[in-house]
């Protein structure tokens, strides 16, 4: 991927996951937030360090697409969820199960897919 | 007059006029024709001199995409036939309720005496993956869009956090759709002017599960617009501008869903009607009628919640217990709604003033369903509802 198209932050993130090293933004009082960021949101304190992604999260709510945009038109039918990962939540395909055995309060571990019409990498998650 | 909290001088404000077109497909007209008819239609139901408009605040959302334009201030000014300072406003879906409080605040501040604002959105003229695109853009582009979430996508991870955490089902919300539909039958602007049933609702495409075809507003073409005055200027030149905006507020919250505490509220528009209310000096049990952001079913639950009509959970079932209906003690859309009126996206938000101002000025096909001297509220959010703008409608007191 070029620098040009490169999205600091974000995409280092996913060369995060994708390595198993995932990470979020924790400020000192247990907030946290995800790249980029330079202030914590709930806070407004300015000392983000990066702390370990919890390996596995819960499905809080998710929703199969049937109708979506051109970069996704050979994706259908697939699962979005966001998925709580302790003090942030995430938002991701779920791979490696079938739709309709999706449920919320399901444990999940994140990860990183390619999408099916374009190849771009995004966040997925596994059983 | 009012005196404002900090003994400053503050005007009331005045709607003079309000000007819409039909709202549905109307793919070769580009968005400043659609803008200058609204807009025109505005300043004759004002009659007005056009000299004494003195800025223009307009709302669009996807200008870019569908008509290739951007800096379109000036050029709906121009279509217009107006040479004054213009501005675009993109709040999302919210773009022309967040003109509507800038204008709400320049006349009040005694900056201005006669503003005209509103929107439009050309949606029709590229197709629906294409239009899906573009309304994506509301949403987060790193965390959420990048990961295949549409809007229908946005609101359905809503809709199932709403039923796990309070109840309802795929039913309850398809009474929604089947009351706006209904309610659109009289209103000529209206895309939709059918009636549905539950079954149509239920038996539709699923969109994004839990949420189907007939749980999603249609695309559309369209532009609204309103002639703000001051009440001053109102009486001095003897202006018929009987119904006041008396309370405008604004709400922000963190724009993707996953970065939220609530996944089946709507914080913004709580705020937003807090101070909406408190600037009015009314109550949620003061509310007789509103006009609410119904992209999707489940919005509107949210919305009636978030305006204190409603407790959290308790919405949901509001248009089955017709409630909710023309005749029933809270009447939500009596448009039509963007269900069936259709949500040309820049547009609703004036579009939603234009329609209490007819109800309560009596020309509106429903003005009959509602209390004498009612209060009447418009709420627009934009997104999945981090910009939500509120405004409080009454009958001026002279
Ligand atoms: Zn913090």
């Amino acid at each position: 991927m070029s620098d040009e198209s490169r999205d600091a932050g974000h995409a280092d993130l996913l060369d995060a996951i994708e390595s198993g090293e995932g990470y979020y933004l924790a400020c000192e009082n247990g907030h946290g937030s995800l790249p980029p960021q330079r202030i914590c949101p709930e806070c407004g304190s300015r000392e983000l360090t990066q702390e370990a992604l919890p390996e596995e999260g819960e499905v809080e709510t998710f929703t199969v697409i049937h109708a979506t945009t051109p970069s996704f038109a050979e994706d259908t039918p697939y699962v979005v969820a966001v998925v709580g990962l302790g003090p942030v939540g995430l938002t991701g395909q779920v791979r490696g199960v079938e739709p309709d055995a999706v449920e919320t309060g399901a444990s999940v571990r994140p990860t990183v897919v390619e999408t099916e019409t374009t190849g771009e990498r995004t966040i997925g998650f596994r059983p | 007059m009012d005196v404002a909290d900090g003994g400053g001088y503050m005007s009331g404000v005045r709607v003079a006029g309000i000007g819409l077109t039909h709202f549905g497909q109307h793919p070769e007209r580009p968005s400043r024709d659609l803008f200058g008819e609204a807009g025109l239609a505005a300043l004759d139901d004002a009659a007005i001199e056009r000299e004494d408009v003195e800025a223009l605040m307009y709302g669009n959302f996807m200008g870019e995409i569908s008509d290739h334009q951007g800096h379109m201030g000036p050029l709906v000014a121009e279509a217009v036939g107006l040479d004054v300072p213009a501005t675009r406003f993109e709040s999302a879906c919210a773009s022309s309720a967040t003109a509507v409080r800038e204008a709400v605040m320049n006349i009040r501040s005694g900056e201005q005496d006669v503003v005209l604002v509103g929107g439009a959105e050309r949606m029709t003229n590229i197709s629906t993956p294409d239009a899906t695109e573009a309304l994506a853009l509301a949403a987060d582009d790193l965390y959420e869009v990048s990961a295949g979430m549409t809007f229908p996508g946005a609101y359905a991870l809503m809709a199932r956090a709403y039923f796990e955490q309070y109840g309802g089902s795929r039913e309850d919300l398809a009474h929604i759709a089947v009351k706006n539909h209904y309610n659109a039958l009289e209103n000529e602007y209206a895309q939709y002017r059918r009636e549905i049933s539950t079954e149509d609702v239920l038996d539709a495409p699923p969109v994004a599960e839990p949420l189907g075809l007939y749980d999603a507003c249609p695309l559309t073409d369209g532009a609204s617009a309103a002639v703000l005055v001051s009440e001053e200027y109102a009486e001095a030149n003897g202006l018929d501008a009987s119904v006041a905006i008396t309370g405008t507020g604004q709400g922000g919250d963190k724009i993707a869903l996953q970065d939220r505490e609530f996944l089946a509220r709507t914080p913004a528009a709580r705020k937003a009607a807090t101070e909406a209310y408190d600037d009015a000096g009314i109550a949620a049990e003061d509310v007789d009628v509103v006009e609410v952001h119904d992209c999707f079913t489940i919005a509107e639950v949210m919305a009636t919640e978030a305006l204190g009509l409603y407790e959290p959970g308790e919405g949901i079932a509001a248009a089955r217990e017709e409630e909710t209906t023309r005749e029933g003690p809270h009447p939500v859309n009596l448009s039509g709604g963007l269900k069936a009126k259709g949500h040309p996206v820049g547009a609703t938000g004036t579009n939603q003033i234009a329609a209490l101002t007819r109800l309560l000025r009596g020309d509106h096909p429903h003005s009959d369903a509602i209390a004498d001297s009612p209060t009447a509220v418009a709420h627009n959010a934009g997104g999945t509802a981090a910009s939500t703008a509120i405004h409080v409608l009454e009958e001026a007191q002279s």
